[in-house]
């Protein structure tokens, strides 16, 4: 990356020859140096956005089918996709289902892991580093592949409790809670550790109780973090199609995944184009917004949860 | 934005943490067993428990109902715990663990531990119930009209969605007039009252159901066709979609033999307590059969069956060539635009980052439903802008180029952001120092920067391996597992383990719960053992335990 011949060579250059030469070489540096970053950075730039670009087109794309979308809108641009979109399908159910699901979910999980994670961090008890280690060995285990046993369990549910059972946000919700603890103990274990202990044992002295240190004082300190790991937990379960399409079979208790998964489906594939991509881009913009606000967490928060475990 | 490779915490952690207990612990547990209760917090206490009871009533009532006294049992001890132990001062770090590990044993515990007791089974379409299931489904299954079988007018409703929801029969008896329901338990009279009757005795209404019209039933006449509601006398079955016959068995149970009779043909079945089936003579098998153990048959199945451990090979390879491209392709993507932006010369690093993990913040499962409708062959963005013809789904090889290519998509942002964070922790000295020793940039990434990178990613990539290999949605939203071979429709070339598994129990074909069961455990110990090792490692597990 470094030239350092450049400099001795242009000493004894003249003439308007040289001069040239002279600019093409500062040229050519300057690109080893850090067009080349540049290029690699826009080369990447471009990778991600042409399915994003191709989206958006889609979305304004009058006719709204796939065949008749391009990369750019070719055909004049238009709203009708977002209209139809509301008009035509279970989106607005779909989409207060997802927020509910996720949002309920996410916060539920990060708050029965913060729990957990104050008393392994700050407790000493009989069954501690056993506790842990089984955490570890659980969360090998991915909930979903326990989805035969889960149908067969929540039909019996559904026979007892039709509230909690197939079709309610409730029981995809507590079985979204069941995956909470396994995935997130370990990544705020770390992030207690890293608060001095000082700072709780003072505020025990002053008579604080365990409650108390727990609510006012780790919380607020870790709030960030606890923000961006909420996030991540809210996008996997958004996202999160395998149970949700075992559980929510009615129109109208469907997720935003299983819902818009049903839009393309068979012959509809081609002409429901337009809505999908429409119903994309409103799944987007909340996420979108809060990852950029995010970001400088996000990258601390994963890698120094990576370091911890 | 530092972020310390060796973990800050770890200088502080130090003292009053080893395993021998000093005094200052000890002495801070008392202090805070004897600080004052505050207001908020017992209104906290006792409006949480509250609730807690709250729930436990209303869930009671159901398991009363149903006589369920076991789960009445586990459901009254679980509240009295929670009580006990949040009532008294005393386990202060079971407070903070009882809540998250109920949820955990409840729903991912339980599950896991019936999976494995599933796998030992036959369990699936076929063998779902008791043996005693199974004969009352054969004989009703084998009713036909006679001469001078009642006839009933027949209207087909559903508790649920038309479309989806499971199907009942409401008949009105011509004699009587009264209205009753049935489906597969049988027939329960209707309150009178309950029912709007159209002359002719046909049900166009009914409280608590939806009665399914003319096209919503045309739409559905296999499962009404299917649908058979046992009797007294025999069975009731649809004839048409308005009018329903009872009809007399043909097959009968004797005990005496323990087989099943036909009065008609005179063939006989012989149970067959191994298979769970009732078993013909001449090795035809009926296809009501009932749930029993099979040992560890679900698992040599997989490698003694020819037409399954050939695919089933075929597809552990290709799981972890999956895995292991899209988690080395989308670090090794990513690291690249990392180091290349990773340079106090370049400008506009942050809009750079801000465009570049576009795609990780988008929705997933739209996204990968957008890639395959790119791929798509008649219309697809791919082959239009290529001017292409190329049927991208329809061949093996470029079906998993195709989905890892999207894999990359998806995940090198995320590895782009992670990657960035630990360069920004590696200090400059160390890259300098290089230099100055005379190493050639390359050397100096090889010796340096690479082994501190992976230092401080490999947790990372070893849990992105682990969620790779059972990614399901990047196979189930784009291609579906095709190409399928000609012979096999349930085992295709971009079929991962977990979307085989997924077929196995819910697809169209008869559902395989066992055998879908033993292939979920299998998995299990496939990443449990590559977790496992990578673990052990990489030397970052040593001071977490601490």
């Amino acid at each position: 990356m470094s030239t350092p011949t450049g400099a001795t060579v242009t000493a004894d250059a003249s003439g308007p020859a040289a001069v040239n030469r002279n600019a093409r070489r500062r040229k050519n540096r300057w690109f080893a140096q850090v067009g080349w970053r540049h290029l690699v950075g826009l080369l990447g730039v471009l990778f991600s956005l042409f399915p994003l670009v191709f989206v958006v087109s889609a979305a304004l794309n009058p006719l709204g089918t796939l065949s008749s979308t391009a990369l750019v809108p070719t055909g004049g641009v238009s709203f009708g996709n977002f209209s139809e979109l509301f008009a035509r399908t279970g989106f607005a159910h779909w989409f207060l289902n997802s927020l509910l699901i996720a949002g309920g979910a996410s916060f539920a999980s990060v708050f029965l892991s913060a729990l957990a994670a104050y008393a392994f961090s700050r407790m000493r008890f009989r069954g501690r580093r056993v506790g842990l280690l089984s955490l570890l060995l659980i969360q090998m285990f991915p909930q979903f592949l326990a989805i035969v046993a889960i149908f067969l369990i929540f039909g019996t549910v559904t026979d007892l409790w039709p509230a909690i059972g197939f079709n309610t946000p409730w029981g995809l919700l507590l079985l979204y809670m069941g995956g909470a603890l396994g995935v997130n103990t370990w990544l705020m274990k770390g992030f207690f550790d890293t608060l001095p202990r000082e700072l709780d044992e003072s505020a025990t002295m002053d008579g604080a109780s365990h409650a108390q240190v727990f609510f006012r004082i780790m919380l607020p300190l870790v709030a960030p973090i606890l923000a961006v790991t909420g996030l991540l937990a809210f996008i996997n379960t958004i996202n999160e199609f395998l149970m949700a399409s075992v559980f929510l079979t009615d129109t109208d208790a469907k997720t935003l995944a299983v819902g818009m998964r049903t839009m393309l489906q068979g012959a509809e594939r081609n002409t429901n184009f337009g809505i999908f991509a429409a119903g994309t881009l409103l799944t987007a913009i909340p996420t979108v917004l809060v990852f950029q606000f995010l970001q400088r967490f996000i990258v601390s928060g994963l890698t120094s949860g990576a370091v911890k475990g | 934005m530092s972020t310390p490779l060796s973990g800050p915490g770890s200088v502080q952690q130090t003292p009053g943490r080893g395993p021998v207990r000093t005094g200052s612990p000890r002495s801070s547990r008392t202090a805070r067993n004897h600080a004052p209760i505050t207001a908020a917090g017992l209104a906290a206490k006792v409006i949480l428990l509250g609730l807690v009871a709250g729930i436990a009533i209303w869930a009671a009532f159901p398991l009363v109902q149903a006589e369920q006294w076991i789960g009445l049992a586990v459901l009254v001890l679980t509240t009295a715990a929670l009580f006990y132990l949040y009532v008294g001062r005393r386990h202060v770090p079971a407070k903070y663990l009882v809540p998250g590990t109920l949820f955990l044993i409840a729903f991912q515990i339980v599950p896991v531990l019936y999976t494995a007791s599933t796998a030992f089974t036959n369990f699936g379409d076929g063998h779902r119930g008791s043996k005693d299931d199974a004969v009352v489904a054969i004989q009703s299954a084998s009713v036909k009209q006679v001469p001078g079988s009642t006839q009933y007018p027949l209207s087909v409703a559903t508790k649920g969605d038309p479309t989806t929801g499971p199907l009942v029969f409401l008949i009105t008896d011509p004699k009587t007039d009264t209205v009753s329901v049935g489906d597969a338990d049988g027939l329960r009279p209707l309150d009178p009252g309950a029912a709007t009757v159209a002359p002719g005795g046909k049900v166009t209404a009914a409280d608590g159901y939806t009665v399914l019209n003319f096209g919503q039933a045309s739409a559905r006449s296999k499962d009404i066709t299917d649908l058979v509601v046992p009797t007294a006398g025999g069975a009731l079955r649809s004839s048409g979609l308005s009018r329903a016959y009872e009809g007399k068995a043909v097959r009968a149970y004797d005990a005496g033999c323990d087989c099943v009779k036909d009065s008609e043909s005179g063939k006989t079945w012989t149970a067959d307590e191994e298979v769970g089936a009732f078993v013909a003579a001449d090795g035809d098998r009926l296809a009501q059969g009932w749930q029993v153990n099979v040992g560890l048959a679900n698992f040599t199945r997989v490698l003694t069956d020819e037409r399954i451990s050939g695919p089933f090979l075929g597809t552990l390879i290709w799981n972890f060539a999956f895995a292991i491209g899209s988690t080395g392709g989308t670090f090794i993507l990513g690291m690249l635009i990392a180091l290349a932006l990773h340079s106090p010369r370049v400008r506009g690093t942050n809009l750079y980052r801000m465009l570049l993990i576009l795609p990780y913040a988008m929705p997933s499962f739209a996204m990968l439903l957008v890639w395959r409708d790119m791929f798509n062959t008649d219309f697809g963005l791919i082959n239009n802008m290529f001017g292409l013809g190329v049927d991208w789904f329809g061949q093996g090889w470029s079906a998993r180029a195709a989905v890892i290519l999207v894999q990359l998509w998806l995940g090198y942002p995320y590895m782009f952001l992670v990657a960035t964070g630990a360069l920004q922790a590696i200090p400059r000295e160390l890259t300098e120092a290089t230099s100055v020793d005379g190493a050639s940039p390359w050397q100096s990434f090889r010796a340096v920067t690479l082994p501190l990178l992976l230092v401080a990613l490999s947790p990372l990539l070893i849990s992105s391996f682990a969620f790779n290999f059972n990614n399901f949605n990047a196979i189930y939203l784009t291609t579906e597992g095709a190409p399928f071979p000609a012979d096999n429709p349930s085992n295709g070339a971009t079929d991962l383990l977990i979307t085989y598994t997924y077929r196995l129990a819910f697809g169209g074909q008869a559902a395989q719960f066992g055998f879908a069961a033993a292939i979920s455990l299998f998995i299990f110990a496939i990443v449990a053992v590559v977790s496992a090792v990578s673990f052990r490692r990489t030397r970052q597990q040593e001071e977490v335990y601490a």
